[in-house]
């Protein structure tokens, strides 16, 4: 079925509601955007190159690609795992457990990181425990990680079990009965049909890891050099009134986002016709 | 005998999707099993090819426990409605899927593996289009493909799902006769599955009717329609007309005139008999069943009448184009004599 493209608007009323929409999106996306360059640029190029080639701001920028690293690809597995068994097996309970993966979209991502602190922290439920086996989840990487996992669980899984919901189990049946092995279903029929839509949701899942501020936030300790993702270096340099080393930390963040977005929206072109082939099949 | 199924029953939860079902077939034999949806079949099907187990009875193919195999060890050749083909596979890698996961030991070599799809693509008459993909064939062209991947595994037994649900009327005609012609080439008994009564009778060698996770009757498509054994198989093959009428020995007696009344059982007295659309008479003047004519419609070969009597019942009647009805227009009267009649 062929849309019809849309006119452009001819009746004055028509015209009046695009230039509203047009100049909101320059004042509240536009704007900002090129405040944060205006500010990192406003002493000139050398400081906002050295603010970002200094100690603290590598470390933050090292530990955020680091946390991403390791929580991404655990959630990625965790998502093709939960929308494995979400589509393809019934079992009771199923929509409770549908309804709390879907929780860490709508809790506030500070209570994410305060559960880990009550859990992990010195005072927590396992506190002694790990206290006394010198081990650091709290205040430390292992804490920054789960607290990445968490806020960024439902990413994958959520894009996934929709497509596979629509795709059904004949393919695979059908590779059962030809003699497939459980791993050559999964390799050579289920991952190439949902690969598009499992890069798509890591994408997404790896936008929102690197951006994650609240729960971090707890869960971090603020350490320099240590325990400070990117954007909690930004806040700690902004508090300080650096607003060069803020701002330039800040182009940073807003790059990467930009970059997950141009991807985005490449796949999503891809995506949408891969899909539109499916829908034909 | 190649398939034994023995007293099979399957419950999901409390509702019985089978219920003791047996049936046999031969080596190289073709057999539907026919009925409405929600008689079973599919889930007969699904136990066959592994996908299920059954709560009680067997299932034995050439002497061996098939029950005790995995799906992926039956060797069953598999066809779905929804074609099921590998939607990111050209046609040719999907044909040789089945060969390309056997294990190191088993798997024919890659030329060998090519060979047999260029065999299989040529059966298939799609020889051109190997380097396709689904999405760019035709519904009765993914049909056959996916034929062709399941006949590349050398099956034991090939088992179809309603293969032709999703063609259209035309498409699906010219299928049916290209899989009998393929199945009398390869050899390989095949189990068919389909709700619709010509297909299965035009198709098989003999057809299992299930009704409600019963069988109700097994026998050649001829033997099914010349002597249905309960009213189902009855109405189910075919267009059905009620009347009431007394039966004794064999012949079922109206208000003044007669007609053979085929029967399973001796049956006699008052009793509701049906009779098939070409198996009744029509004339301007009594004995017979008084009628209105409330359509006339040519189909194919025959002209198609619908009868309403005086108290509201409708009949469906056949005549040849050149006959008693051929004068008739709506709203005529007519009397309609069953010729033949059966009793259940």
């Amino acid at each position: 079925m062929k849309v019809r493209a849309p006119e452009a608007p001819k009746s004055f009323p028509a015209f009046v509601l695009l230039a509203f929409a047009v100049l909101w999106m320059a004042l509240v996306i536009l704007l900002p955007l090129v405040n944060v360059l205006a500010e990192a640029f406003k002493q000139g190029v050398a400081p906002y190159l050295s603010s970002i080639v200094q100690p603290d701001a590598l470390s933050a920028i090292r530990l955020t690609l680091l946390v991403a690293a390791i929580a991404v690809p655990l959630n990625a597995v965790f998502g093709i795992a939960a929308a494995w068994c979400f589509t393809r097996f019934d079992f009771p309970l199923k929509g409770l457990l549908l309804s709390i993966l879907d929780l860490p979209f709508t809790i506030s991502p500070v209570i994410s990181g305060i559960v880990w602190v009550l859990l992990f922290g010195a005072h927590g439920w396992f506190g002694a425990f790990l206290q006394a086996n010198d081990i650091k989840i709290i205040y430390a990487l292992p804490g920054l990680v789960i607290a990445t996992i968490l806020v960024t669980l439902p990413f994958v899984a959520r894009e996934l079990i929709p497509l596979m919901q629509d795709q059904g189990t004949d393919e695979e049946i059908a590779a059962v009965t030809l003699g497939a092995s459980g791993w050559d279903v999964f390799f050579r029929v289920t991952l190439p049909n949902i690969k598009w839509a499992l890069t798509y949701g890591v994408l997404l899942c790896t936008a929102r890891a690197m951006g994650e501020f609240g729960a971090v936030s707890v869960v971090s300790g603020h350490i320099r050099g240590l325990t400070n993702t990117l954007p909690l270096h930004i806040e700690v340099l902004y508090n300080e009134y650096d607003s060069v080393g803020a701002f330039a930390a800040a182009t940073l963040l807003a790059g990467l986002a930009l970059v997950t977005l141009v991807l985005k929206s490449l796949l999503e072109w891809r995506f949408a016709d891969e899909l539109a082939a499916h829908r034909r099949h | 005998m190649s398939l034994v199924v023995k007293n099979i029953t399957k419950c999901f939860s409390d509702f019985a999707a089978l219920n003791d079902v047996s049936f046999q077939a031969e080596p190289g034999e073709f057999l539907a099993l026919l009925g409405p949806s929600g008689s079973g079949k599919t889930t007969l099907l699904r136990l066959l090819a592994g996908l299920d187990q059954p709560d009680t009875g067997s299932v034995e193919f050439d002497g061996a426990d098939y029950l005790k195999l995995s799906a992926r060890d039956r060797r069953i050749g598999m066809v779905f409605q929804s074609y099921a083909l590998f939607r990111h596979m050209t046609v040719a890698q999907n044909i040789a899927f089945g060969l390309n996961v056997r294990p190191a030991k088993e798997r024919p070599s890659k030329a060998e593996i090519a060979a047999t799809v260029q065999r299989l693509l040529k059966l298939i008459q799609l020889e051109d289009l190997g380097k396709r993909y689904p999405s760019q064939l035709s519904g009765g062209q993914r049909q056959r493909v996916a034929l062709a991947r399941a006949l590349a595994i050398s099956p034991r037994m090939l088992l179809l799902d309603e293969p032709f649900g999703a063609l259209d009327a035309l498409v699906r005609k010219d299928l049916r006769r290209w899989l009998r012609k393929i199945h009398d080439e390869t050899g390989v008994t095949t189990i068919f599955v389909t709700h619709d009564q010509e297909e299965a009778l035009d198709l098989a060698d003999r057809v299992v009717v299930l009704k409600d996770g019963q069988i109700e009757q097994i026998g050649k498509p001829l033997e099914l329609y010349r002597h249905p054994q309960s009213a189902f198989v009855f109405e189910f093959l075919g267009t059905s007309n009620e009347v009431p009428a007394t039966v004794s020995d064999g012949v079922a007696s109206f208000d003044g005139f007669t007609a053979p009344a085929v029967s399973p059982k001796a049956l006699s007295g008052a009793q509701t008999v049906r009779f098939r659309p070409f198996d009744a008479q029509l004339s301007p003047t009594g004995p017979g069943f008084e009628a209105k004519v409330l359509s006339l419609l040519p189909a194919g070969s025959s002209l198609r009448l619908e009868l309403q009597t005086p108290d509201g019942k409708v009949f469906e009647t056949q005549h040849a184009h050149e006959s008693e009805a051929s004068d008739l227009k709506l709203g005529d009267t007519v009397f309609v004599r069953p010729s033949k009649v059966y009793v259940f």
